[in-house]
């Protein structure tokens, strides 16, 4: 075993042999055989299948609506986490813990009930609808949902980051005459970009996947309002193999790039961190 | 994302500093902030539990009650039952083999690991189906034997744990990546050998972070909604969990029902997170006993030291 290079203690044979089974039988032979079913498709059919209006339109409408929904979570994500570290108030715990929520949730749970507060007749989609604001069934509602499921990721890749900032930097920089804007500006947040990019592009990966919180607000109009994960379960249903998984490998390469971009920025972070 | 552990140290001493926000900007973000979370979190959660119940106690009973709703529930059970234990099987191999060991390719086995996170459940549903439906790889094989994978029970069990499989794993590798294996080389050197090494220190040891990404993997297990929706099938009574009961009855408009069953579910979400936050409570209580038994230890050597160095 000349590959392994550190560890005394007994095991090392049998847990990497379990677990290389494992992910082989779970994780890499499903995966290829996407894989091949895809490239068993030949370029210009896959081409043809994968560029089609319909498929267009349901990209436009995921890359869209999940950069939105990932946005507004990397705002108020920082916020969140910084009132979290920061402050005590009454009810923190529980809100620190309400958090992970969208994480534990079905996503069917979160579908209906999202759908139900913010359809025409909901206790905010009433509201909403007086100022000429509709929700459900439109593009706006799929934001709604795709900003739900990706909460937490901001927040507990910034919080730990904000726990370990040295008050004596902060101290300093009031010292030196900064103001807290001006500290917040130059000081933490540098330090606090990489763990937010990082759970930005988690949340995006999350978000361009989504399905279930999504397919009941969303209404499910083809070229408006349908999503690309739903069209490839429409095009299941329709015994259409090939549609389904030529979208399939698009989306599967998208995440795969959004994976790769974690892993990058999290050796930034660390980096930045050292 | 995050593991249970965290760190006190740097806000302890926060508490202590000078510098900071005036009361007014103080509230202002607390506000934005509970305004944000009140919007997207707390009112649909509201509204689950509201809505179940908006008819009183019969109605919300009538619809659990339903045979449908049973069988779904017994499916549900059967389905977390069989994926929970091999996720965490596989978990704790795998958290074993990536904190006790250094070899060529971890990295990559870790990101591996991460994959089915960044799946999604559609596709997740889908290689299954490719690879045990009518026209997938196996699927003439299959079907000349008579076993039905797709559109059958262990489908949904296969889909489920391939979703929720890194889950124990992370928890596992996150929470012994922090402790160190101190304790278990010591072991090793009093003679201990390798199983009675993790029965008898590393799982006590991690036992927080275990029961987390245990009932973590369960709750997602029991809720999976894409994956389990492209291979079940819908067939009533034999391939339907509760989140597909739940959208049978939502689009039945039968909205009492849906959300009785959506609130067994979100009670369960309640529960993960309870449990959460008991175990990051304990550990940092551990950690805090911990470090305050090095002080007191560390203060009569320090004394100690003084007195020999005035010594002549």
């Amino acid at each position: 075993m000349r590959w392994k290079t550190r560890g005394v203690l007994p095991g090392f044979g049998l847990s990497l042999g379990y677990t290389l089974f494992y992910v082989g039988l779970l994780v890499v032979l499903p995966l290829s055989a996407m894989v091949i079913k895809a490239s068993s498709l030949g370029p210009s059919e896959l081409w043809t299948k994968v560029s089609d209006e319909r498929a267009l339109a349901a990209y436009r409408l995921s890359f869209g609506s999940a950069l939105v929904g990932s946005l507004v979570n990397a705002v108020f994500g920082v916020l969140v986490a910084w009132v979290l570290v920061r402050y005590r108030f009454p009810g923190r715990g529980l809100v620190d813990a309400l958090v992970d929520l969208p994480f534990a949730l079905p996503t069917a749970v979160a579908g209906i009930a999202l759908t139900t507060v913010y359809a025409e007749h909901g206790v905010l989609g009433q509201q909403l609808a007086k100022i000429g604001v509709k929700v459900a069934f439109t593009p706006l509602g799929v934001t709604m949902a795709l900003t739900f499921i990706g909460i937490p990721f901001v927040v507990r890749t910034v919080q730990p980051v904000l726990e370990e900032i040295d008050p004596d930097v902060e101290e300093a920089a009031a010292v030196l005459g900064a103001t807290r804007f001006q500290t917040f500006r130059r000081v933490i947040f540098p330090s606090i970009l990489p763990a937010t990019l990082t759970g930005f592009a988690l949340a995006f990966a999350r978000a361009l996947g989504e399905y279930g919180s999504v397919v009941f607000i969303s209404g499910n109009m083809p070229m408006r309002t349908e999503i690309t994960p739903l069209l490839i379960v429409t095009k299941l249903e329709q015994y259409d193999y090939a549609g389904a998984t030529a979208i399939a490998a698009v989306m599967l390469m998208a995440s795969f790039s959004l994976l790769l971009l974690v892993n990058l920025l999290e050796r930034w972070a660390r980096r930045a961190e050292a | 994302m995050s593991g249970i552990i965290g760190t006190r140290a740097a806000s302890a001493r926060r508490r202590d500093s000078q510098v900071g926000e005036s009361v007014f900007v103080r509230m202002l973000l607390i506000v934005m902030a509970l305004g944000f979370l009140g919007i997207f979190l707390v009112a649909p959660l509201v509204t689950v539990f509201a809505s179940a119940f908006s008819q009183g106690l019969g109605p919300y009973w009538a619809a659990l009650a339903q045979d449908e709703t049973l069988d779904a529930i017994e499916l549900t059970l059967l389905t977390a039952g069989i994926s929970v234990p091999l996720n965490v099987v596989f978990g704790i191999a795998a958290a074993w083999l990536v904190t006790k060991y250094d070899f060529w390719g971890k990295s990559v086995l870790i990101t591996v690991v991460d994959l089915p996170f960044s799946v999604s459940p559609v596709i997740s549903g889908l290689i299954f189906v490719l690879l045990f439906g009518a026209h997938g790889w196996f699927g003439p094989w299959l079907s000349e034997r008579d076993i039905k994978i797709i559109f059958a029970v262990p489908g949904i069990v296969m889909a489920t744990t391939f979703v929720t499989f890194p889950l124990v794993a992370r928890e596992l590798i996150a929470v012994m990546h922090a402790q160190g294996n101190d304790e278990e080389e010591a072991a090793l050197t009093l003679g201990a050998g390798g199983l009675s090494i993790l029965l008898r220190i590393t799982l006590p040891k991690v036992r927080w972070g275990l029961l987390y990404g245990v009932i973590l993997c369960n709750a997602r297990a029991m809720g999976e909604f894409g994956a389990v929706s492209v291979v079940s099938g819908h067939v009533r009574g034999l391939t339907n969990t509760l989140p597909l009961q739940v959208e049978i009855l939502y689009n039945e408009y039968n909205f009492v029902g849906a959300f009785a069953v959506a609130s067994l579910l979100a009670s369960l979400a309640l529960l993960t997170l309870l449990v959460k936050k008991i175990a990051e409570w304990s550990v940092s209580n551990r950690q805090a006993k911990r470090d305050a038994l090095r002080s007191a230890e560390a203060r009569p050597l320090a004394a100690s030291a003084e007195l020999e160095g005035v010594r002549p």
